[in-house]
């Protein structure tokens, strides 16, 4: 369905990657570790490397959860956009096909906030 | 059946209203809270002016209920002489 | 002896005819379609707006009258309140973070649908409709000013109020959520505009909004919000009315009107519940005398009271809305996510947070057993165990927001409350993410709407949200501190926790000093 309009409705889309100032957004989420309430929104050059988000950033954020000491970063699993996703740490986000808005979901068997998804 | 419900400020304008209210109506449920009366009733609820004129021993205008109305749920009929609430199912 | 004339008055049926009917004319200059160009264009089809009846019958002589009732009522009370230190009487002023969030949430939404009543009552071709319209939309802009006129006492003496509630409704990230929902109604046309403020805001949920929240005011002790709440109130009963009139109308004058109000019901009654989440909170968190709590708010007004005008309305053929089964699942957890929310994004909030104490959470726990203790004390438990040892847990990073509620995805999957929802749609070659079922099937029906979405957190990041004149490559630029600024947020009085704030050590010296002569 369209929007139903006086006159032709056509406007351009707010958050296109263009009014990023060469950044691109990228969403990651940590199943089982509700602590964080949402997935969070990251803002990052497309040539950032897949090493650079997991060392610098997720731990910037992901760090006061007891649980994130525990992590064995090669042994995530990762979905992206529900579907199985295995990242190349060795390239950027450009490289490896993520793309402006995409959302990244980490799974960590075996830690879930001892229990309690928490 | 469905309820049907008034509710007014708790003050001394809305207490010869609820008491006329409950006895017209005798299937009506009162519910106190902090600073509002509800009346829920089964399927209707009837409000007569004269009731209320006898209560309070002048004469009524029945939309001076609005002043300390709070809320209502019923399709609503509204005449000189009362004001229904009533669910018609 | 005199004779006594006796003059016979109209009566109220007589009198509305008399006042609502024949006062409006064919134009002969101008085609009528051209005088009301918005009335046909949403495809709604009215054969006979003379069949429109307001039930309250109520005539602008009349609706003056009763209003200068109302606001005599009102001023007494305030000036009372203002007189004897009435801000003293509350319960405990953390109580007041519930009325900032009124004020800065709600009352602007007042205004907003002061100018939206207007605007319909000026594209309506029918007189009935207009007269009712402009009724409530002088009611709407009567609500804003006697909330701010009110709270404004607060202001005297406490933070967090001196943004009002102009400023902040147009930046901060949580505010963003009442605001765009307002804005999607106001934008739409005037029926679509009747159906989402008039009846699925106003009828199906206004009680939620009002009727508890005014209850738990003076059971607090707040006298002011109790004051203008019950005002504002009282005209809401007419308000109601309107809304579900308007909806009979739409239903009686064409059978090709069912569909596109069905529509029109469902979206509306989601966007509005989504919105109530934040009410929700309020009622469950914020009141440190509790009324009822948020399930039991909903179970009255909109399970049994919803369930009674569904089924009234089952005459026309419409169904009670798709989202019902997903409500029933969320009446359970929408509460503790929010707060949960606020208390981690506590230092971007223009109110104070803290963690429930064990009598809350036991409170908590009788009222949510199905839920609390097995998903949300955990993790108030783990908060307070690091708030012991000094390591108070707050967010450090932006969240990802829905593009259509606007709220930060914080809902979990109807069947796994463990699990947060991701919802996500393709649109012109650019992805879009949604909190929901709900919210994306929304997205999906309008997306042109939807993409224009200002979103808070999409904006922070484009570097829209600094006061002007702000350098980002400046040495030592904190972004999060200029954000702050930008949303007339004081840094370390207005936000962050409760406990150690300057409201808790005013309130307790005030009152101190209200029963001392020291």
């Amino acid at each position: 369905m369209a929007v139903k309009a006086l006159s032709e409705y056509n406007f351009p889309a707010a958050d296109t990657q263009d009014k990023f100032h060469g950044n691109q957004l990228l969403y990651v989420g940590w199943d089982d570790h509700l602590m964080f309430c949402a997935p969070f929104a990251y803002c990052l050059p497309p040539s950032t490397p897949f090493s650079e988000l997991v060392e610098k950033h997720l731990p910037h954020s992901f760090g006061p959860h007891p649980d994130w000491a525990k992590v064995d970063v090669a042994r995530i699993v990762w979905l992206k956009s529900g579907k199985p996703f295995v990242p190349d740490f060795n390239k950027t986000l450009a490289e490896q096909g993520l793309r402006h808005k995409d959302v990244l979901r980490m799974q960590t068997p075996g830690l879930n906030g001892n229990g309690t998804c928490s | 059946m469905s309820t049907v419900f008034i509710a007014f400020q708790t003050n001394e304008d809305t207490r010869p209203i609820v008491e006329s209210i409950l006895a017209d109506n005798p299937h009506a449920v009162l519910d106190e809270q902090p600073a509002m009366v509800k009346i829920n009733a089964e399927g209707q609820l009837v409000i007569k002016r004269e009731s209320i004129e006898e209560r309070i021993g002048r004469s009524f205008d029945l939309q001076e209920l609005q002043i300390n109305l709070i809320t209502l749920s019923g399709n609503i009929d509204e005449d000189d002489d009362q004001f229904t609430l009533a669910w018609k199912n | 002896m005199d004779m006594k004339a006796n003059k016979k008055k109209l009566g109220l049926k007589e009198k509305y005819a008399h006042m609502t009917r024949g006062l409006d004319w064919e134009t002969t200059y101008q085609p009528m379609d051209k005088v009301f160009p918005q009335a046909t264009f949403e495809g709604i089809k009215i054969h006979d707006w003379e069949k429109w009846e307001d039930p309250f019958r109520l005539t602008m002589d009349a609706y003056w009258k009763y209003q200068a009732e109302k606001e005599r009522k009102l001023y007494a009370v305030l000036d009372a309140f203002a007189q004897n230190n009435g801000h003293l009487g509350i319960t405990d002023a953390r109580y007041l973070n519930a009325v900032k969030l009124f004020l800065t949430g709600i009352s602007p939404l007042e205004y907003v649908a002061h100018r939206g009543f207007a605007a319909a009552g000026r594209n309506f071709p029918g007189v009935g409709p207009r007269v009712a319209c402009l009724m409530q939309s002088i009611d709407e802009i009567r609500h804003a000013q006697t909330q701010i006129h009110a709270l404004s006492n607060y202001n005297k003496f406490y933070e967090g109020f001196h943004a009002g509630a102009a400023h902040q409704i147009e930046r901060i990230w949580y505010l963003s959520v009442p605001k765009s929902f307002f804005d999607d109604a106001f934008s739409a046309g005037p029926f679509e505009w009747m159906i989402a403020i008039g009846f699925s805001f106003e009828y199906v949920l206004t009680n939620l909004l009002f009727v508890p929240f005014m209850s738990g005011a003076a059971y607090n002790g707040d006298m002011a919000t109790v004051t203008f709440g019950f005002s504002a109130q009282s005209d809401e009963a007419r308000h109601m009315t309107l809304g579900l009139e308007c909806i009979k109308f739409m239903l009686e004058q064409d059978p090709d009107n069912l569909p596109i109000v069905q529509k029109w019901i469902d979206k509306w009654a989601w966007r509005g519940i989504r919105v109530l989440t934040l009410v929700g909170m309020m009622m469950d968190y914020m009141l440190p005398k509790r009324v009822m709590s948020w399930k039991e708010a909903w179970e009255i007004y909109f399970e049994q009271n919803g369930g009674a005008l569904f089924n009234d309305l089952a005459k026309y053929g419409i169904k009670v809305p798709d989202c019902i089964t997903q409500c029933t699942v969320d009446k359970e957890h929408i509460s503790h996510q929010a707060w949960c929310t606020f208390y981690q994004y506590a230092h971007a909030s223009a109110f104070h947070t803290w963690l429930p104490n064990a009598e809350e959470m036991d409170w908590l726990s009788a009222k949510y057993p199905n839920t609390f203790d097995k998903y949300y004390r955990p993790r108030y438990e783990q908060w307070r165990e690091m708030a012991d040892k000094g390591e108070r847990f707050y967010n450090n990073t932006l969240p990802m927001l829905c593009q259509v509620c606007q709220i930060p995805m914080v809902f979990t999957e109807p069947d796994d409350p463990t699990k947060i929802c991701y919802r996500e749609s393709d649109y012109q070659g650019e992805k879009y993410h949604t909190c929901s079922d709900g919210c994306k099937h929304i997205f999906d029906d309008e997306p042109e709407k939807y993409i224009q979405a200002w979103l808070p957190v999409h904006q922070i990041y484009m570097g829209n949200c600094w006061p002007e004149g702000t350098d980002p490559t400046a040495e030592g630029f904190d972004p999060m501190a200029k954000v702050l600024e930008w949303y007339h947020i004081e840094n370390g009085k207005d936000n962050l926790d409760y406990e150690g704030s300057g409201d808790q050590a005013n309130f307790a010296a005030w009152r101190g000093a209200a029963t001392q002569n020291t």
